[in-house]
């Protein structure tokens, strides 16, 4: 029994020196161990590699989305700027029309001034200059004021859909400017006009 | 015969450089003289046939031939313009004075008189230290009777001038009116691509450049002592009333929300009527030549517009469309009472009141067609002077009433025309680049 004892002690005493020396002689071992030990290290840099690489795509797409977004954004606007300046252009190019030496506004005019009106509405910052035409028939002087009497039908027509007077603005062309510089009947009718310019 | 043409106190004009000089005539005492030679119910009906020889020159050198002919060429053109006078062919005439002298005592009447001449002019141009003179006559050749002799000196280069002083003594003995022949015409000229006011002499000689906005120009006005001239330009953006001085550089804009247009002058008062629409509608106003108002004189919703005085300032032509359609009315001044004038057709603007009072002429559309038409102060005749000849717009009335200047499209491009008050005798006045329009005639002015 006394002789299992100093077995185990000697095996207590020398295995560990034996280790020793192995470890000492065989770097290669520790190597191996190291080795051993690397895939935990690697596999945790990895997932940190990856974690990182994960948070800068989503990071960048995180970026690229909000790139996008701002792009779409962008669109939007000039989509929105677009719309709008078709819109300032529809309601420019809108003339409105009169029958020979009349400022009566007739029921199609009527429509496009509700329109108009609506746009003012919309955009409460906008002024406008209303401008009355004629044709080149007639004299001079009386188409001035006839032109006068055209802006001013169509002024007094969005006044009352509740358009601030402040806003609007009358001149006169008479028959200086026409839209159609052709003598005949279908000339004349594009010229006896309202045109409406925002200023 | 009663004399329409009501006499007034003659102008006497001073002019430096320019002395006339009465070369014994003579002159008939009574004031109430008939104008035996025109029949002033309608002068244009039967023109006086005169013979206008070539002038004789003093010394016969080359400089003086050459002021003796141009001076007999203008003297014969400007006589003519008047409208009075039928100039016999030269071919026809059988003396010449240039040889056989220029005075009744060198003068063979029957000579004249068997071609048919009723008058006589003569004349003769001589240069004495650098200067010219014009020594003019007028025969009744049938009474053998000299009735206007004059001497003018002054510069070779103001012939014109003396020439047509003589031509306004002339018209004066036959009508008791001075003519025309010292008078201006505005107008509206595109030619330089804007619409400007350009001016020129009453035959169309001599047109130049008044304005300068290189933009829309419209409705010149002259006030009665012709020293300014009102109308409305869009030189702001707008069109505004401008009032200027003609030759020195001052004068007013009024620049009223709206329109602000077609002027005329109170007769000899520094104060015009013109269109103004600030209160939403345009009306008329009377304004002092400082662009203040005085006070509004039209009162009715719709348009009110292109005034006209008459001579006397107690009434005033306009045209309303507050019966329907644009029409001719007149109100009187000092009881603010309206009556309209015209009553034919659907479209009459641009009322002209003429210097003698006893008219209008005014512009009227029918059938598309745009015309110059005359009628009674009482709306009684009304005449049509053009037809079948383009647009024919924007009637004035000549200083003495015997002509008017007008804008046609009788030869495609709008241009200004002369007809005598009758509608007789018309033609283009002058020849410029683009359209013109809008003629103006001034009073009879001393100096142009």
């Amino acid at each position: 029994m006394q002789k299992k004892v100093w077995i185990a002690l000697a095996l207590f005493l020398i295995l560990p020196g034996l280790l020793f020396t192995v470890s000492c002689a065989k770097k290669t071992v520790k190597t191996d161990e190291a080795a051993m030990t690397a895939p935990e290290e690697t596999a945790t840099q990895v997932q940190q590699e990856q974690t990182q690489q994960e948070e800068m795509a989503s990071k960048q797409q995180a970026d690229m989305e909000k790139q996008r977004a701002l792009e779409a954004e962008k669109l939007a606007m000039q989509e929105a700027q677009r719309q709008a300046m078709l819109a300032r252009q529809q309601f420019e190019s809108e003339n409105i029309y009169f029958e020979f030496d009349s400022s009566a506004l007739l029921t199609p005019a009527q429509d496009t001034l509700s329109r108009k009106a609506q746009y003012l509405r919309e955009n409460p910052n906008i002024r406008l200059i209303i401008e009355g035409h004629c044709d080149e028939r007639g004299t001079d002087e009386y188409n001035l004021a006839l032109g006068d009497r055209r802006a001013n039908s169509a002024k007094s027509f969005l006044v009352d859909l509740g358009i601030s007077p402040s806003r609007l603005t009358t001149i006169s062309y008479g028959e200086e400017r026409p839209l159609d510089p052709r003598h005949n009947e279908e000339a004349w009718a594009k010229n006896r006009r309202c045109e409406f310019v925002i200023e | 015969m009663t004399p329409m043409f009501k006499r007034r106190p003659s102008i006497v004009m001073t002019v430096v450089f320019l002395i006339a000089a009465l070369i014994a005539v003579p002159a008939p005492a009574d004031a109430q003289r008939d104008y035996e030679y025109i029949d002033i119910s309608n002068p244009f009906l039967r023109k006086i046939p005169v013979a206008i020889p070539g002038f004789a020159s003093g010394n016969g050198d080359p400089g003086e031939l050459q002021s003796a002919e141009k001076a007999g060429r203008v003297l014969s053109e400007t006589l003519d313009f008047s409208g009075y006078f039928k100039i016999i062919d030269p071919g026809a005439y059988l003396e010449a004075p240039r040889q056989t002298g220029v005075t009744a005592e060198e003068i063979t009447f029957r000579s004249w008189t068997v071609i048919g001449a009723e008058m006589l002019v003569t004349g003769k141009a001589a240069h004495i230290d650098g200067l010219l003179e014009l020594e003019l006559r007028l025969f009744d050749t049938f009474k053998a009777e000299l009735l206007v002799g004059k001497r003018y000196r002054g510069e070779p280069k103001d012939f014109r001038r003396m020439v047509r002083r003589f031509c306004s003594e002339v018209i004066y003995l036959l009508t008791g009116d001075w003519g025309v022949f010292e008078s201006q015409i505005a107008f509206v000229s595109d030619g330089t691509g804007a619409k400007e006011i350009f001016l020129c002499d009453f035959d169309g000689h001599n047109p130049r450049q008044w304005t300068g906005h290189d933009s829309i120009v419209l409705s010149p006005a002259w006030s009665t002592d012709g020293k300014w001239i009102a109308y409305t330009s869009y030189a702001k953006g707008k069109p505004d009333l401008f009032i200027r001085h003609v030759e020195e550089k001052r004068g007013v804009v009024v620049s009223r929300e709206g329109i602000n247009t077609s002027p005329d002058w109170v007769p000899g008062q520094f104060a015009l009527a013109a269109t103004l629409s600030f209160s939403g509608d345009p009306e008329i106003y009377l304004l002092t030549g400082s662009g203040k108002i005085i006070k509004r004189i039209t009162k009715k919703r719709g348009i009110d517009e292109s005034p006209s005085w008459s001579p006397d300032g107690r009434k005033l032509a306009f045209v309303s469309n507050r019966s329907g359609t644009p029409q001719i009315f007149v109100q009187e001044m000092e009881t603010g009472r309206v009556e309209r004038l015209t009553f034919q057709g659907r479209y009459n603007t641009q009322p002209s009141w003429s210097p003698k009072g006893d008219k209008i002429a005014y512009t009227a559309m029918v059938n598309g067609e745009i015309n110059i038409c005359v009628i009674g102060v009482d709306g009684s005749a009304p005449v049509q002077l053009t037809s079948n000849a383009g647009d024919n717009e924007s009637a004035s009335w000549a200083p003495d009433g015997s002509l008017v200047v007008f804008s046609s499209t009788r030869e495609g491009r709008s241009r200004i025309y002369v007809m005598t008050a009758y509608g007789t005798d018309q033609r283009r006045l002058l020849s410029l680049a683009g359209e013109q329009s809008s003629p103006a005639w001034s009073a009879r002015m001393s100096s142009p």
